[in-house]
């Protein structure tokens, strides 16, 4: 076809090392619920390899000198950690735009006051349904539902933005109109609808998990719908299945391009599924600065850029759009983190992956709720 | 298509969003919520007059003022640029009668 594929690895000098938007600083992975596919790892950290303040201010300040504008303070739940107000004043102090992922379950309207007036400029919530039996199911936890709902109600009369995070997946799929009236209800600006992504926790429990094609199409419809007719009252964000997909998701948009996630103990990742990966050699702040970290941590370097991709990836017109998928996920269904993403109809693995998904949306299984091991 | 906005009216950016700027890239940035926007030069300097105290009126005096430019074009262009702003939730607009409603 033409002789730049045949012409080995591209001659072109190396691209400037990206800066990173955002950090996801996943505080702790205690958590008072247990979702089957929570992104944390399926070998949660416990409370006693955690990382103490003065460590965690000291990576919020280097990310900010890195260049990082904003900061997503995650978990587990994040309200666990005592020191979150002291830790959401020092990242307003140097700059760092503060997100809170919360899932609004055991937060008092005192402790809410003390975040909002540490300057948090935003917070997402999580609902697991849009009904409280749902919810309260996928969660495993009696009456979350209705202490969300009024954690959400407090987020507003502080006058904070208010997202509303839905994971849907077969249980509640079908309650996207729902979640879209329910995050109006509460005065939200913005929903994020996130189909279940399949790795660690969500991987385990894909049987329990996994939609039939037909509910995703629906679900995708429904979305577009919603989102035309919201203009301007509410923001719709969709994180996409890709197991009935033609095309990779541009997972974080390119790995170690735009984003960074300190685990509770210190661990820098490109993603926080990044540690199913084996042989991934990940630094530590305990260990290097942040900066230090994001260009010389040989985890980042794996898979950066284009020069890791397999030919089908390098040759491909997509590889700057798609940055070869998800490596997780190529790890996952392939077994090869530098295969191509099997969500491409382009990989030899995408009719395996169809499959997979086709019969685990006919299993029936219970779910292995997320727990301490 | 909304309507142009009331030349007493104040605009001021929304809880959750944040004009500053970025050292590390040498350009100014708008935050919000899983957002981060890079305005333009003339954006940049419409934003750093959205103070919540500011009229529109005001705004637009000292945006004609400091380019010596026709200040009808630039009453359109500020309005354009705030509706669009607007529209995304990024910039609310209080109005001196809306003042009034909340004594």
């Amino acid at each position: 076809m033409s002789a730049v594929a045949d012409s080995g690895a591209p001659a072109k000098a190396p691209a400037p090392l990206p800066v990173p938007y955002g950090m996801l600083a996943e505080l702790t992975h205690r958590c008072p619920l247990q979702c089957p596919y929570c992104s944390n790892p399926v070998e949660l950290e416990r409370r006693t390899g955690e990382l103490d303040t003065e460590t965690w201010l000291r990576v919020f300040t280097e990310a900010a000198k890195l260049g990082v504008l904003q900061v997503h303070l995650s978990g587990g739940e994040p309200t666990a950690r005592r020191d979150l107000e002291q830790m959401i004043a020092h990242c307003v102090e140097v700059g760092l735009y503060t997100n809170l992922i919360t899932a609004g379950v055991g937060v008092t309207p005192e402790r809410l006051r003390a975040i909002s007036d540490a300057g948090v400029d935003h917070v997402q919530l999580s609902f697991q349904g849009a009904d409280a039996p749902t919810t309260d199911h996928v969660s495993n936890f009696s009456g979350a539902h209705e202490r969300k709902l009024a954690v959400a109600r407090e987020v507003r009369r502080l006058g904070l933005p208010l997202t509303v995070n839905a994971v849907v997946h077969r249980a509640n799929i079908h309650q996207i109109p729902a979640f879209i009236d329910l995050a109006l209800a509460l005065d939200a600006r913005r929903i994020e609808i996130a189909h279940a992504q399949y790795y660690g926790w969500a991987l385990r429990n894909r049987g329990a998990l996994m939609p039939t094609r037909d509910q995703v199409f629906e679900a995708l419809a429904t979305v577009e719908e919603a989102r035309e007719r919201l203009k301007g009252r509410l923001t719709i964000d969709a994180v996409v299945p890709d197991y009935y997909a033609k095309y990779p998701k541009p997972c974080m948009n390119g790995w170690g391009r735009q984003s960074l996630n300190v685990t509770p103990s210190g661990k820098v990742l490109p993603c926080h599924a990044a540690e199913t990966i084996p042989n991934l050699d990940f630094w530590n702040v305990r260990d290097h600065g942040l900066a230090e970290i994001w260009t010389g941590s040989p985890a980042f370097h794996a898979y950066r850029g284009t020069h890791w991709m397999p030919h089908l990836c390098q040759t491909c017109e997509r590889r700057e759009i798609d940055w070869g998928g998800c490596r997780c996920q190529a790890m996952a269904i392939a077994g090869d983190a530098a295969a191509t993403d099997p969500a491409c109809h382009k990989s030899p693995l995408h009719a395996r992956m169809l499959a997979l998904a086709e019969t685990d949306a006919s299993t029936a299984s219970a779910y292995d709720y997320r727990r301490y091991s | 298509m909304s309507a142009p906005l009331p030349a007493d009216c104040v605009p001021k950016l929304a809880r959750g969003v944040r004009l500053r700027r970025d050292e590390a890239r040498e350009q100014w940035v708008l935050l919000a919520p899983e957002r981060v926007l890079q305005p333009d030069p003339v954006g940049v300097e419409i934003l750093r007059k959205v103070d919540g105290v500011r009229t529109f009126t005001v705004i637009v005096d000292e945006l004609a003022a400091a380019f010596t430019a026709d200040r009808t074009r630039i009453a359109t262009d500020v309005g354009a640029f705030l509706a669009g702003l607007v529209e995304k939730g990024m910039v609310e607009i209080v109005t001196p009668s809306s003042e009034q409603a909340a004594p």
